[in-house]
């Protein structure tokens, strides 16, 4: 069969690729909804090294997609099932005690190979994530919120057993997920966030307390923290964190820096703090990430950092789309109609 | 129901390959043209059943690959002889859908072009929701040449104001029983004439909705169509 593969030539420009897709083996899904990740918006905008841009273009973008089952040879799902695509592609057997996202020889679509922008994907069943009572506009963003679900999962496998209270630094669209995800798992715990943009904490309305980065009371304190700043705020951030830590504090390393961020080893080795680089998930985070979606509530507050613009149905509007995430303040989501 | 019509009818005698008809070339990875066709209207779930309409010497043939290449799916396609021309194989279509189903008003049908194997999924399923609306479709894109036209070959006697002007691809589609209609009032001089079911539309005054189609939506009409066509196909890419 001959698929249309829209891909990123250059910053900016797309073309098409038409391939003969080999199915054996494989589900083909039709994608249905897409979102934009930082990522994508690096690549669109061209803000990569210029070497890097040279060995990964030209390549088809957008790694947060679900989508609906065409045909299944492999007889695992039936025409019409909903699935949430997962864009890593481990390799075949047993990874031992390794995470599927960090172990050696795993593929990321939409990161040196093509994304999901496409007419239709051939993907192995164990790449796809059904799910039923979730609409496609929000589970589009279901990668998205297994990135927090992995994050949230590993800090609770290496910290401490205290998880009385937890510091989010970021406002965006990664430390409101990351609010949400650990309001599932710790309900009881007090979830404080560190954020610049007044009007974007006030959408945090089921954490305890939201706070000006630079106006945080000098004796706050909190056990586990989780950086979700990224490219400039990093460094001020990890200064604030290792300030408002507790003792033998995790910390969950989120945000993508393009640049060195200086860190405060003295104060880091004086109160014997861990800090964890933390990207990408596995199938099991997205399991747990339908599983939430499932919830009403959760469902909820994930509808309202999700941006719908109109659907993408021409070359022009994809470009339309990638403009379009420059001016909303958290996710740009849209139907796929390529 | 919704039934697909893949018209294969052709012999391929622009192509100079004397021996096969263009349809059935290897594509891409080896596939011949008709089945890469074939494979986006199986995709679409709302399409009942197809129809190919395959020239006579090329039936058996024609069965014989998709028993090859889509097995799991033969019992949504069903093989029969396409008449002299465009309309004749159209017609017998008709005819077989109407034996094997019935006359209903509810009848549509998706006709397309087996050397049209870049349709989208976009484009089927386009035609399917304005078909259902409208009765009448075809997919066309603007024209990007300006239109000259000459009534005798030798000089212009017009060139029409290009915005005006669009490139007809397929699929064409239609409510079966106004197809049906249409063809039964023709006369023998227009089915001469007219081998665009559109056309005919259009003359008895029935209106055709536009469906916007895809530059890349290329027929296979010449060796050079399917040369382009062959280099612009990667093989074997998937995850």
């Amino acid at each position: 069969m001959i698929n249309l593969v829209y891909q990123l030539i250059e910053p900016r420009a797309f073309s098409i690729k038409f391939e003969d897709i080999d199915v054996a083996g494989k589900v083909l899904v039709r994608p249905r909804c897409m979102a934009i990740c930082h990522a994508d918006q690096r690549y669109y905008q061209g803000r990569r090294d210029p070497a890097v841009l040279k060995r990964k273009l030209p390549m088809a973008l957008i790694h947060e997609c679900c989508g609906e089952v065409l045909a299944d040879p492999t007889g695992t799902f039936k025409p019409g099932d909903r699935v949430a695509l997962i864009p890593n592609v481990p390799p075949k057997g047993d990874l031992g005690e390794f995470y599927e996202n960090y172990v050696k020889g795993a593929r990321f679509l939409s990161s040196g190979h093509d994304g999901f922008m496409r007419e239709i994907v051939a993907i192995e069943p164990r790449q796809l994530v059904p799910f039923s009572k979730v609409p496609f506009e929000v589970a589009a963003i279901t990668e998205f919120i297994s990135v927090a679900v992995h994050a949230v999962t590993r800090m609770t496998k290496v910290a401490h057993s205290t998880r009385d209270s937890f510091g989010v630094w970021g406002d965006g669209s990664l430390g409101y997920v990351v609010c949400a995800v650990l309001r599932e798992f710790f309900p009881k715990a007090r979830i404080c966030v560190f954020g610049h943009h007044p009007e974007k904490m006030a959408l945090f309305s089921f954490v305890d307390e939201a706070y000006d980065s630079d106006q945080i009371p000098a004796d706050l304190r909190v056990d586990h923290a989780f950086e979700c700043t990224g490219g400039n705020g990093c460094a001020s951030a990890l200064d604030t964190i290792v300030t408002h830590c507790n003792p033998q504090a995790t910390v969950m390393l989120m945000g993508v820096s393009e640049t060195p961020v200086p860190i405060r080893t003295r104060d880091v080795m004086e109160k014997g703090m861990t800090l964890i680089g933390c990207s990408r998930s596995g199938r099991e985070d997205f399991q747990q990430a339908i599983a939430f979606l499932e919830h009403r509530v959760f469902q909820q507050r994930i509808r309202r950092i999700i941006h719908v613009d109109a659907p993408v149905r021409s070359i022009g509007d994809i470009i339309r789309v990638f403009a379009t995430d420059t001016r909303t303040p958290f996710k740009t989501v849209f139907k796929w109609e390529m | 129901m919704i039934f697909g019509a893949i018209l294969a009818g052709g012999t391929g005698t622009r192509m100079n390959i004397v021996d096969m008809p263009k349809q059935y070339l290897p594509l891409g990875g080896g596939k011949p043209v008709i089945i890469h066709t074939l494979e986006k209207f199986l995709l679409c779930s709302r399409i009942d059943m197809i129809y190919i309409g395959a020239h006579p010497d090329w039936v058996s043939y024609t069965q014989a690959q998709l028993e090859r290449y889509v097995p799991s799916q033969i019992e949504r396609i069903k093989v029969i002889e396409g008449g002299v021309d465009r309309t004749g194989t159209i017609i017998n279509i008709i005819e077989a859908i109407e034996a094997d189903h019935g006359s209903s008003p509810d009848h549509y049908i998706i006709t397309h072009d087996a050397v049209r194997p870049f349709v989208s999924l976009r484009i089927i399923q386009d035609n399917i929701d304005a078909v259902l609306e409208y009765k009448a479709c075809d997919t066309v894109i603007p024209a990007t040449d300006t239109i000259v036209v000459s009534t005798d070959g030798q000089v212009i006697s017009d060139i029409p104001q290009r915005r005006f002007m669009y490139q007809g691809q397929t699929p064409q589609s239609f409510q079966l029983d106004l197809l049906k209609g249409l063809y039964a009032s023709m006369s023998q001089e227009e089915r001469a004439i007219l081998t665009d079911a559109c056309k005919i539309c259009h003359i008895r005054d029935i209106p055709v909705h536009l469906v916007t189609g895809d530059v890349v939506n290329l027929k296979l009409t010449t060796l050079g169509d399917y040369k382009v066509s062959q280099a612009m196909i990667e093989s074997g890419a998937s995850d």
